[in-house]
């Protein structure tokens, strides 16, 4: 069946199978690498994108089911690598990563969060963003950089 | 991932009509059980329907005291409904700590409700707030409509549209997240309506689902109270015993459950 989304930006149309699921679509179809599949079971967040705006785990929807929507990928946050989104310096400035294989979907998640509290007027503490990571796993750094990371990104979107 | 037939619906109806003529159709709502479920090759349905194009399914309405949730709701939604949250506060923390928040912008009541987990917790505050379940043939009473563990009133080709329930006077929950998958251990929901009338729903601890626990709505009638749970027996007859807990402990939770719930 072919299918016809927006994905950062770009209207983009391609057969693919029903039983696509959204990420192999982005990945082996779109050749967008940069999300990732960490768990295949939906709890490790690698793999999540904006959907029409609001963080969603991609490994977890099928491709069909975003027909007409808008996504965004990790590509999709820069304009170019010298003009980076305020939360990918604040996680380059604070050493939030060290193997990077969660980083795009702690990035995507963490512009969400950042959108959805600022939206709401509301703080984001450091215990805020602690639970919102709920459902993104990060073996390496044990969190308290990207914690950080996030917290200066939050300030760096205020001011952005 | 088994392959299978996608079909995207504008409404319920049409999705019946679907149901109804497809080998073994199913629906797909949030798809953040069935999804995972496909994926593991534990479900094989020769059609996917997916009502995520319904617009008339989704969104909550408020009359008076009557609230309706549409099915296709996220749970994202429930949880920041600022009209909800005047009336039925409780309901709009159970759905602010169910997963994750990218599971909440996804997985819809509806979902959750004809999934009838044994550990989810839309089920434990239907059947407390004695809610009624709209479909596209009928409307179900909550008392009617959970017969098991992942069994439901549904017929095969019945589709949820919309839960309704009266606010409540008073109402809680109370819930001990599995500390990996976010699904209840024990959850608790106690609700008082403006009659007066008690009602109690506990899910994540039995072996046939949620249920209502007698013997705290009977001591919550006199007393509603944290302290008038300290004198209810919490059997342990018929409850789940795994390699998260067994039935005992689940008891225990379910005890200190309804407290949090109450506090």
């Amino acid at each position: 069946m072919k299918i016809t989304m927006t994905v950062n930006g770009k209207s983009v149309s391609r057969d693919v199978a029903g039983n696509t699921l959204l990420v192999d679509y982005i990945r082996d179809h779109l050749r967008l690498t940069g999300t990732h599949v960490g768990c295949d079971t939906s709890q490790c967040g690698a793999c999540v994108v904006h959907l029409d705006g609001k963080a969603m785990k991609s490994c977890t929807m099928l491709a069909a089911s975003a027909e007409g929507a808008s996504v965004t990928t990790v590509e999709g946050l820069a304009t170019s690598k010298d003009d980076l989104h305020p939360m990918q310096i604040a996680f380059k400035e604070n050493h939030g990563l060290q193997c990077g294989f969660c980083t795009p979907g702690m990035i995507m998640t963490a512009t969400d969060m950042v959108a959805r509290y600022q939206a709401a007027g509301k703080t984001l503490t450091e215990d805020d963003i602690r639970h919102e990571l709920e459902g993104n796993i990060c073996r390496c750094t044990g969190y308290h950089n990207i914690v950080k990371s996030i917290s200066d990104g939050a300030s760096k979107m205020t001011s952005a | 991932m088994y392959e299978t037939n996608f079909h995207k619906v504008a409404t319920a109806q049409e999705a019946a009509a679907l149901l109804n003529t497809s080998e073994d159709g199913k629906i797909l709502a949030g798809g953040q059980t069935l999804i995972p479920t496909m994926k593991q090759r534990l479900a094989n349905p020769t059609d996917v329907i997916d009502l995520s194009g319904a617009a008339d399914l989704s969104g909550i309405t408020i009359a008076g005291d009557q609230i309706t949730i549409g099915a296709m709701t996220p749970h994202a939604e429930v949880a920041g409904h600022a009209g909800l949250a005047a009336l039925c506060p409780s309901i709009c923390k159970l759905a602010a700590n169910i997963g994750d928040p990218a599971v909440r912008h996804r997985g819809t009541i509806g979902g959750s409700l004809a999934n009838n987990d044994p550990a989810a917790d839309y089920p434990a505050a239907a059947l407390a707030l004695n809610a009624r379940i709209h479909t596209t043939s009928r409307e179900i009473a909550a008392d009617d409509f959970f017969e098991g563990m992942f069994t439901t009133a549904l017929e095969e080709d019945e589709i949820i549209t919309a839960v309704s329930f009266t606010a409540p006077a008073k109402g809680g929950y109370g819930k001990f997240p599995n500390p990996a998958s976010r699904y209840a251990m024990a959850g608790v929901f106690v609700a008082k309506s403006a009659e007066g009338s008690v009602r109690v729903a506990v899910t994540g601890a039995s072996e046939d689902g949620v249920y209502r626990h007698d013997a705290l709505e009977a001591a919550l009638s006199t007393d509603w109270s944290a302290s008038a749970v300290d004198g209810v027996e919490i059997s342990s007859d018929g409850l789940l015993s795994d390699l998260h807990g067994n039935a005992e402990y689940r008891a225990n939770l379910i005890k200190v459950m309804a407290k949090r719930a109450l506090g």
